[in-house]
Order: structure tokens, then C-alpha cells, then sequence
């Protein structure tokens, strides 16, 4: 009896030991689900499938943006292990600290997710470490695109991309760190159509840190889609030539296809190489430019406000005419060495009796301070100058004056043109024509990028409208258009009035103040500026239209310190014209004298 | 004689021990086949160069071994079981010598590519001899000669084993405790083991300070209790001295006769240490292998945490934890009720055999069964420190293989006499 005691005594201890032991295994198996992500993060590394970001191309299919192959070290803090440091070190050329800091931020960021450690590594590195990546369990080598420029040019239009940070992650989940975003020009314009989508690979990784392959037969990988390729409405050989001309100038070009908008050049200088904002030199190559004097990075054509000078007579001339203020048969007289308001004289040439093709011609003060006196003081059609004002400036705005276009140009500044109420409040509401008369002639209040200023010359080009400036023309394939942009925005102004303003452009060119416009077997209308600059040397500013008849570009050329438009703007829009129109410049002396050029 | 033998062990073995045998062996094989098992590489059954074509060979042979014992007479297992407890004793003891030495145990003898472990039939021979040393009668309550000699037999084998530096296998030898139990000995023995059980335990999760003053403690109580009797108190101060002498003896061998690898796994087991990536990353990865499973695991051949060698030893020592993986609570079920169903088979039929040698024998295994199943589970939960033994017919190993078929089918043919 005692044995069978026994007996039961030992079955029963051996089966509550199973019960016991099944119990811990259930909560282990069954209750406790951090075991699962344990394990998914030991065995499974989500490798992030950067795509190759769309090709940038110029209207003419040369190549301005395209990808190189570079190689980031990733790093997933939680896999970290012991590891040489020392070694790490030797490799990446970098200091033990330094490596402690990169693995507290990559922490900082996640434990679980990889982060990027070190960026764009050498592919003698990368072969080297991809041997030994055993040794440094939770570091990984990702595969990468650079951006490449094989121009070096159009860097403030063409943009940079750079890593992402915490507000681009913040604003839009689909950014990880490490990821590339597009900060400025067409880079950040067009970012989503780029970048493309981002894959995922799930690979297993076994206790060495080795790719063993991938889970569940690729199940739940994803193919990463290349970024889409673009089409720019940029003419390469036009930018470069621009840029150039433009060398050791202060200044901006901006030059349009007035029928499409499209912008054939866009350029700011002093620029920079392109090139020098990619990978691992970007942020010290980024700091130096950001601390240059010459402010390379600043993009003028977009950004700088100037005032616009004789060529905002042309705006002027057609609101005169449109109002019925003067006819082409109308004749002012310019004597006594300008426009006299009580002690104070706009200065002019007493260029005698002049109708509205001459004044152009000559760009004379005296016609078009009358003119927009006589704009601002019609009181038959307005009661008062303030109704008479904002007339005038709606005149301005329909021809694409203080607004942003809003395109895809990304950080152009609006300009401005001040309202009446700002007069009525500087003035006290005592102001009238003459107060605010140097606007009729381009200086004064007013300032404008010269990206209006080339707009301005679309809409006389088109005779009444324009269509949007954008610097992008087709995206996918070079045949797919985007249409976006494609609305005719007709300006307030008669069409008839455009041939009259035109016909005074011509008369610059072929005997005016613009005569070194002039391109052999081309008819070119244009404008000569000179902007007051009270830090110094007047700016050099010219407008050009050709050919006159059937225009295939307008060009707004400014040149900072440059003196009387036609000594520098004029000359360098009409060299660029040439290059676009006929393919080839033959006025070399011209062209090497303005080349050569040095303006301070 | 025997044909007729034949005749009768065609109908007389017990059909449930070989049915679990055979399945536990072929859950075995397939867990095997699943460590080994590449998505890319060739998995070819018959390649014996991996360990699942080298295990279809153990599995053969194994095969070929439990026939040649059912085909023995019973009477010569018997006779010979003390030969055959010398012969191992020798091979033991060679080890010493020529012994190769595999992860911190020096406990193989190397044959060509295969290495055999002698312990393991050690524990075959040792079952058989206190089953033949029981059956001669010299054990009995009253005759502690007996019963003293009786733990010689087993404390010989425990003695050459610590001298290998394998303290798991020594471990197992205190699986005779049941077949003691089971033949009489007094709770007088069994209580005092179990409390020094315990003082080993709080001596090495605390430490020895501890331990004293909570011997103190106790000591003290008793003696205010026991005040009146002096007998009572003179066997307290004996019972309280030899405790301490306990306490620090436990302590010398934790810090002498353990490796420091060792003491790093005893350290995780009484929680010590906390580095995850450190001593107890096995014993981490084990739980999140077993963890990850679930309920009903990840599928056959999926597990990621085994194939992708996180876990150490996967197709030998560590193997339940491709099982708990890939077959989830379903597959520990599985196992454990297989495991509990041929131990508690072994035992009832024991109890029912008239032979009591059978029945001496029957305990003896089935405890060393009962013990490296717990051991070997329970170091993969984290409910026992990290000793390398095997799990019984599933684990990857022919010498494991070998001496547990011998184990149960000398069992076998014992219960079919």
C-alpha cells in the first residue's frame, strides 16, 4: 500500500512539474507577445529601397540632373553589439567621439529603424566593410543615388536635394531619416514626381549579421519605383551661354518663350556649381556659400526685388494709351532739362516734341512723367487720384506685376507696387500725380523681380497675355506635356496698343538708346534700363524682344553696378538672343569683351 | 528456444512505449532537417554531411540496436549488468586521458569523424546495475549498508563525470532519487536533501552571508522552542553547524569548481546579470525563439530566430526551441504530452511487473528521463541554468540516441518477460 502510494505520489509530482513548466511556456508563447517583435527584430532587417530620383532634362533632351551610385553606412542602434571601434574608426576616418555621437543621434532617432551613420562612403569602403560586416553587427551598407550635374549649371533653378529633417519627417510621414528630400528649385518643386516611391526589402539576418536572403520568398518586399524623369523648359546651351556672359557679374537673366511661358533661362549671378551640394561635402561646401559676401545661393531672378527702371515705361506707355491719355499721334515736349515738379526736375535730355515711339526710342523722362500724371490726375474717368491710381496699378497686376506666379518656381518673392492707401498714409492724404510721378519712369516705390520684368515683355511679345512662367515642360516622357500651365492670362490693355509699344522698341534697336541690340538678319525690339541704385553704380538693364514681328524670346537682363543699360544688359541679352535664335554667335568680340567683363 | 522467444515478443511488447518512441525520434528528424534547412541550398535527405543525414544514420543504427536487445535473453542483460557498469567506468575513466574535449566538457572520445560520449551509457549501466543490486535484496529499510552502497554506485559515475567538468550530466545521477523513493527510503533522507536543495539555491541567488543569517534566524527559534529538551537542542546546534559548513561548501564549489562560463549561466538563472547581450543572450534568444511561435508557430521550416543560428546549439541541446517556434504551444503540447505519456507508461508499467528488477529498472530510467526532459526544457525557458544535456530521442546526437534506445528497450524486452 505504501509502495502504491508512493507510486501515485511520484506521477503526481512529475505532472505538476509539466504543469508548471506547459504554464511558463504558455506565457511565453501565447501571453507575452514582445517575444514576437523580439524576433522580428533580430531576424528581419527592413531594408529601405531608395529609388533613383527622376532625370532632369533640358527642352532639347540634353541631360542636366542625373545619379551616381553612392553607398551610405546604416546603422539600427538595437542590433548594436560590441564591436571595434577602433577599427570603424581607421575606416571612415573618424574620431571615437564622433562615432559615439552619430550612434546617440541614430538612437535619438530610433532604436529599431536603421539610421543613416555615415553618408556616400567610398566604394573601396564599401567593399571593405561589406566583407566585414559580421564584425559590426547593426551596421548595414545601403546603396544610394547622388545627385550629378554634368554642367555645371542652373543650380538655383535645378535645386538641391539634401537629407531630410525633423519638420520634412514631421509634415509628411512618407520621410525617414536618411531620406533625400528636394529643397529648392525643381528639386522641391517637382519632389513628389522625383523621388519616385520608396521599397522595402525584408531580408533575414542571421546572428552574424549576414543577408541570408529574403523573407518568406520576398513576400513582402517592395519593388521601390524609380523617380520620374522631367522635361525642363530650359534650353541648356542658353544657360550656360548666359551664365557665361554673366561671370564676374552681379545680376540676373530671365528669358521666356512668350508663346508657352516657358522659361528657356533662368539666371542668377554669382552662382555656384551645382556639384558642390551633393553628399558629404554638401553641408561644409553648403555653410561656405551660405557665409560668401557674393551670396551665391541667393537666387536673384526669383527673389530680388529691384526697381525696374526705363523698361517699366513700356508698362506705362501701353496703360497711356489703353486709358486714351495719349494716341500715337500724341506729342509731349521734353525742354528745361526734364519734368519740373515745383523745385524738384526729373531729369531728362530736352529731347524736344516726341510721340510715344520716340520717348521709347529715347527713353525720355519728360514724356512719361506727363503721361502718368496724366494717367493718375483723369478725373472725367476717376473722381479721385486714389481711384485713379489703383486703376493704374490693376493695369500693373494684369500684366503680372506684384504677385507670384506660383508656378513651379519655388520661393519667388512678389515684388511690390504700393497701394493708394500706402500714398494716403505717407502722404496723409494729400498726394497726387506728381507726388508719386517716378513710377511712371520706373524708380520710386515700385520693385519688381526681373522674372516680372520678363513676364511684362511675354505679354507685349504676345500682345495682351501671358501664360505663367514654369521651368518645367513635360514629366515622364518628353511628349507628355504637363497643362497646368497652359491658361492665356490676357493683361487689361488693348491689343492694338502692344504693335505701338512694339514699334517703339524696334525704333531703341535700330536708333534709339539700344542700338547695340542690333543682331545681323534679325529684327530685334528692345529697351534699355538704367536703375537707380543708392548703393551705388546704377544697374544695367535691358528688355528684349525678337524677333520683333514673330517673338520667340523675350529676355530680361539685369546687371547689377552696370552702369546704362546699354552698356552691359543690352549687349548680353542681345549676344543670347543670337546664341538662341541662330544657334551660334558670330559677334565674338562682343562676346569675348562681355565675357571678360569684370563688374564688382 | 529462441524462436520461441521471437514468437512471443511479436505479440508481447508494449505497442504505446515503441509508438512514442518512434514518434518522438521522427519529431526529432524532421526539427533536425528544419535547423538545417537553407531556402537557397540544396536540402537533399540523403546528405550526410549535414547533421539530419548523419542523424538518419543514428536513427538506423539506433534502429538496429533496439532489435539486437529485444532479441537478447533477458537473463543475460541481467547477468552482465554489472560488467557492463565496469566496462563504462573504464571508458569513463579513459576520457580522462584521451578524451576530446567539446565546448568546456572533456567528456568524448574521438573515433574518426564521430565522437561518442560514454556518459551517456553510464546512465544505461548505472540503471541497470542499482536495478541488479536492489533485485539482490541487500537494500532495505533497515539495511543502511545496503542502501549506502547503492548511492556508491551511483556517486562513482558523478565523481569521474565532474572530472569532465560536466556538471550537467552529473546532474542527471540525481534522477535515482525517485527509484529510491520508490523503494523505501525514509522522508528522514528525503527531507534534509530537499533542504539543502534549498540552502543551495538562496546561498547563490543571495550569498552566503544571507544564507547565515537566515540559519541563524531559524536556529534561534528552534532553540527558544526546544529550550526545555536538551536532546532537541544538541541535535539543532549538530543539524545548525553542519548547515553552515553547507552554506560554505556551496559557495567554495560555485566560485572553484564551476567554469566562469558556468557560473556566468548560474549568475543569469538567479538573476544576476542582466545583459541581454551578454551571459544570458542564449538564454534570451531561446525565449524569443519559443516566444515567437506562439500558438501555433510559424509554420513548418519558417522559424527565423533557429535557421538563422540566433539561438546556439539548435539541433542538439536548444533543440525545443525550433519546435516551440515553428509548432507554437501545438508543438509543446505535443512533446510534452509524448514525454509524459511514455515516463508515466514506464512507471505504471513498472508498478505492474512482477519482476521487481524490471520495476527497479523502470524507475531508474524513467527518472533519468523525467530529469533530462526538465532540465533540458527548462534551461531553454530560463527556469534552469544552461547545462548542455540532450532532450531524450530528439535531440541531434548518436551517442544521445544510442544509449536512450538501449535505455528503453532493454525496458521493452525486460516488460515483455
Amino acid at each position: 500500500m505504501q509502495e502504491r502510494k508512493r507510486y501515485y505520489i511520484v506521477l503526481v509530482a512529475i505532472g505538476l512539474l509539466a504543469v508548471v513548466y506547459l504554464g511558463r511556456i504558455f506565457s511565453i508563447q501565447v501571453m507575452n507577445k514582445t517575444y514576437k517583435d523580439k524576433a522580428e527584430q533580430n531576424a528581419m532587417r527592413y531594408i529601405t529601397e531608395h529609388p533613383a530620383r527622376g532625370l532632369i532634362y533640358d527642352r532639347n533632351d540634353s541631360l542636366l540632373v542625373y545619379n551616381d551610385a553612392a553607398y551610405d553606412l546604416m546603422v539600427v542602434p538595437n542590433e548594436l553589439r560590441e564591436f571595434d571601434t577602433a577599427e570603424l574608426c581607421r575606416v571612415l576616418e573618424l574620431t571615437k567621439e564622433q562615432v559615439v555621437k552619430k550612434i546617440e543621434k541614430a538612437t535619438k532617432y530610433s532604436k529599431i529603424l536603421p539610421s543613416l551613420f555615415e553618408q556616400q562612403i567610398s566604394k573601396e569602403d564599401y567593399g571593405y566593410l561589406q566583407e566585414k560586416m559580421y564584425e559590426f553587427p547593426g551596421f548595414f551598407v545601403q546603396n544610394r543615388t547622388l545627385r550629378s550635374y554634368p554642367n555645371p549649371i542652373a543650380a538655383h533653378i535645378l535645386g538641391y536635394v539634401s537629407e531630410v529633417g525633423e519638420q520634412d519627417m514631421e509634415n509628411d510621414p512618407y520621410y525617414q531619416m536618411g531620406d533625400y528630400i528636394g529643397k529648392s528649385g525643381i528639386e522641391k518643386a517637382y519632389e513628389s514626381v522625383l523621388r519616385g516611391v520608396k521599397g522595402k526589402r525584408v531580408v533575414l539576418v542571421d546572428v552574424h549579421n549576414r543577408e541570408m536572403g529574403s523573407y518568406d520568398n520576398g513576400s513582402e518586399d517592395i519593388v521601390a519605383v524609380p523617380g520620374t524623369s522631367i522635361w525642363s523648359t530650359l534650353d541648356m546651351k542658353l544657360q550656360r551661354y548666359g551664365e557665361e556672359l554673366m561671370q564676374n557679374k552681379r545680376g540676373s537673366i530671365v528669358a521666356i518663350e512668350p508663346k508657352t511661358g516657358e522659361i528657356l533661362c533662368i539666371i542668377s549671378s554669382p552662382s555656384y556649381d551645382p556639384n558642390l551640394l551633393v553628399g558629404k561635402a554638401r553641408p561644409k561646401n553648403y555653410g561656405e556659400l551660405l557665409n560668401d559676401p557674393k551670396k551665391p545661393l541667393f537666387n536673384r531672378a526669383l527673389m530680388a526685388s529691384y526697381p525696374p527702371g526705363s523698361t517699366f515705361k513700356l508698362a506705362n506707355g501701353l496703360i497711356a494709351l489703353q486709358e486714351g491719355i495719349i494716341t500715337p499721334g500724341t506729342v509731349y515736349s521734353c525742354s528745361g532739362g526734364g519734368y519740373h515738379i515745383g523745385s524738384h526736375t526729373v531729369h531728362c535730355h530736352n529731347c524736344g516734341g516726341l510721340n510715344i515711339y520716340t520717348a521709347i526710342q529715347r527713353s525720355c523722362n519728360t514724356f512719361f512723367c506727363r503721361a502718368y500724371y496724366n494717367i493718375l490726375s483723369n478725373r472725367k474717368k476717376y473722381k479721385n487720384i486714389r481711384e485713379a491710381y489703383n486703376a493704374w496699378l490693376g493695369y500693373m497686376e494684369s500684366m503680372g506685376f506684384a504677385q507670384k506666379y506660383e508656378t513651379d518656381l519655388p520661393y519667388e518673392l512678389k515684388g511690390s507696387i504700393p497701394s493708394a492707401d500706402y500714398f494716403d498714409k505717407k502722404y496723409n492724404h494729400s498726394w497726387n500725380g506728381n507726388t508719386v510721378v517716378s513710377m511712371g519712369i520706373g524708380q520710386g516705390e515700385a520693385a519688381v523681380t526681373p522674372l516680372q520684368m520678363a513676364n511684362m515683355l511675354a505679354v507685349i511679345a504676345n500682345r495682351g497675355y501671358y501664360i505663367k512662367p514654369h521651368v518645367v515642360k513635360a514629366i515622364g516622357r518628353k511628349d507628355s506635356l504637363i497643362t497646368q500651365y497652359s491658361e492665356k492670362i490676357y493683361s487689361k490693355i488693348d491689343k492694338q496698343h502692344f504693335g505701338t509699344v512694339l514699334q517703339g522698341m524696334k525704333q531703341v534697336v535700330t536708333a534709339g538708346t539700344g542700338r547695340g541690340a542690333q543682331i545681323p538678319g534679325i529684327e530685334v525690339a528692345g529697351k534699355t534700363g538704367t536703375a537707380q541704385n543708392p548703393h551705388g553704380a546704377d544697374h544695367s538693364v535691358f528688355a528684349l524682344i525678337a524677333p520683333a514681328d514673330n517673338p520667340k524670346i523675350v529676355i530680361f537682363c539685369l546687371v547689377e553696378n552696370g552702369g546704362f543699360g546699354a552698356n552691359v544688359a543690352c549687349p548680353i541679352a542681345s549676344l543670347l538672343a543670337e546664341q538662341y535664335l541662330t544657334g551660334e554667335v558670330k559677334r565674338e568680340d562682343l562676346e569675348r569683351r562681355m565675357k571678360e567683363m569684370v563688374l564688382r | 528456444m529462441y524462436g520461441s522467444d521471437l514468437h512471443r515478443s511479436s505479440k508481447g511488447f508494449d505497442a504505446r512505449l515503441l509508438i512514442y518512441y518512434l514518434s518522438l525520434v521522427v519529431i526529432g528528424w524532421i526539427t533536425i532537417y528544419s535547423t538545417c534547412y537553407t531556402p537557397e541550398g540544396p536540402n537533399a535527405i540523403f546528405d550526410f554531411s549535414q547533421a539530419y543525414g548523419k542523424q538518419l544514420i543514428w536513427i538506423g543504427t539506433s534502429i538496429l540496436l533496439a532489435t539486437a536487445i529485444l532479441l537478447i535473453d533477458t537473463k543475460i542483460i541481467q547477468h552482465y549488468a554489472y560488467h557492463f557498469y565496469f566496462i563504462c567506468l573504464i571508458l569513463m575513466i579513459l576520457v580522462l586521458f584521451i578524451g576530446t574535449e567539446i565546448s568546456g566538457a572533456k567528456a568524448w572520445i574521438k573515433i574518426g569523424e564521430f565522437s561518442i560520449q560514454p556518459t551517456e551509457f553510464m546512465k544505461v549501466a548505472t540503471a541497470l546495475a542499482l536495478a541488479k543490486f536492489f533485485n539482490e535484496g541487500k537494500t532495505s529499510v533497515e539495511k543502511r549498508y545496503g542502501w549506502l552502497i547503492a548511492v556508491g554506485i551511483i556517486f562513482v559515475p558523478v565523481l569521474i563525470i565532474m572530472m569532465q567538468h560536466d556538471a550537467g550530466s552529473a546532474l542527471v545521477f540525481a534522477s535515482f532519487i525517485i527509484l529510491f523513493y520508490r523503494e523505501g527510503l525514509s522522508a528522514a533522507f528525503l527531507v534534509p536533501c530537499l533542504i539543502a536543495a534549498f540552502l543551495a539555491v538562496f546561498t547563490l541567488k543571495f550569498n552566503e552571508t544571507y544564507a547565515v543569517a537566515l540559519l541563524t534566524l531559524v536556529y534561534i527559534i528552534f532553540m527558544i522552542k526546544d529550550r526545555t529538551q536538551r536532546k532537541k537542542m544538541r541535535r539543532n546546534t549538530i543539524v545548525f553547524a553542519v548547515s553552515i559548513l553547507f552554506v560554505f561548501s556551496v559557495n567554495m564549489l560555485y566560485e572553484n569548481a564551476f567554469e566562469p562560463h558556468q557560473k556566468e549561466r548560474i549568475d543569469t538563472i538567479f538573476g544576476k546579470t542582466s545583459d541581454p547581450k551578454g551571459a544570458d543572450f542564449n538564454l534570451n534568444q531561446s525565449k524569443i525563439a519559443i516566444g515567437s511561435g506562439g500558438f501555433f508557430g510559424k509554420g513548418y521550416l519558417k522559424g527565423t530566430q533557429t535557421k538563422l543560428k540566433f539561438v546556439p546549439e539548435q539541433s542538439t541541446d536548444f533543440i525545443f526551441c525550433a519546435i516551440g517556434e515553428e509548432w507554437g504551444f501545438m508543438g509543446t503540447l505535443v512533446v510534452f504530452g509524448l514525454f509524459m505519456a511514455l515516463i508515466m507508461r514506464i512507471l505504471t508499467l513498472s508498478e505492474k511487473h512482477r519482476a521487481p528488477f524490471a520495476r527497479y529498472y523502470g524507475y531508474g530510467i524513467a527518472g533519468i528521463l523525467t530529469v533530462h526532459f526538465f532540465i533540458n526544457i527548462g534551461m531553454t525557458i530560463g527556469l534552469v541554468p544552461i547545462i548542455g544535456i540532450p532532450l531524450p530521442f530528439i535531440s541531434y546526437g548518436g551517442s544521445s540516441l544510442w544509449s536512450f534506445t538501449t535505455m528503453l528497450f532493454i525496458f521493452v524486452k525486460l516488460n515483455d518477460n
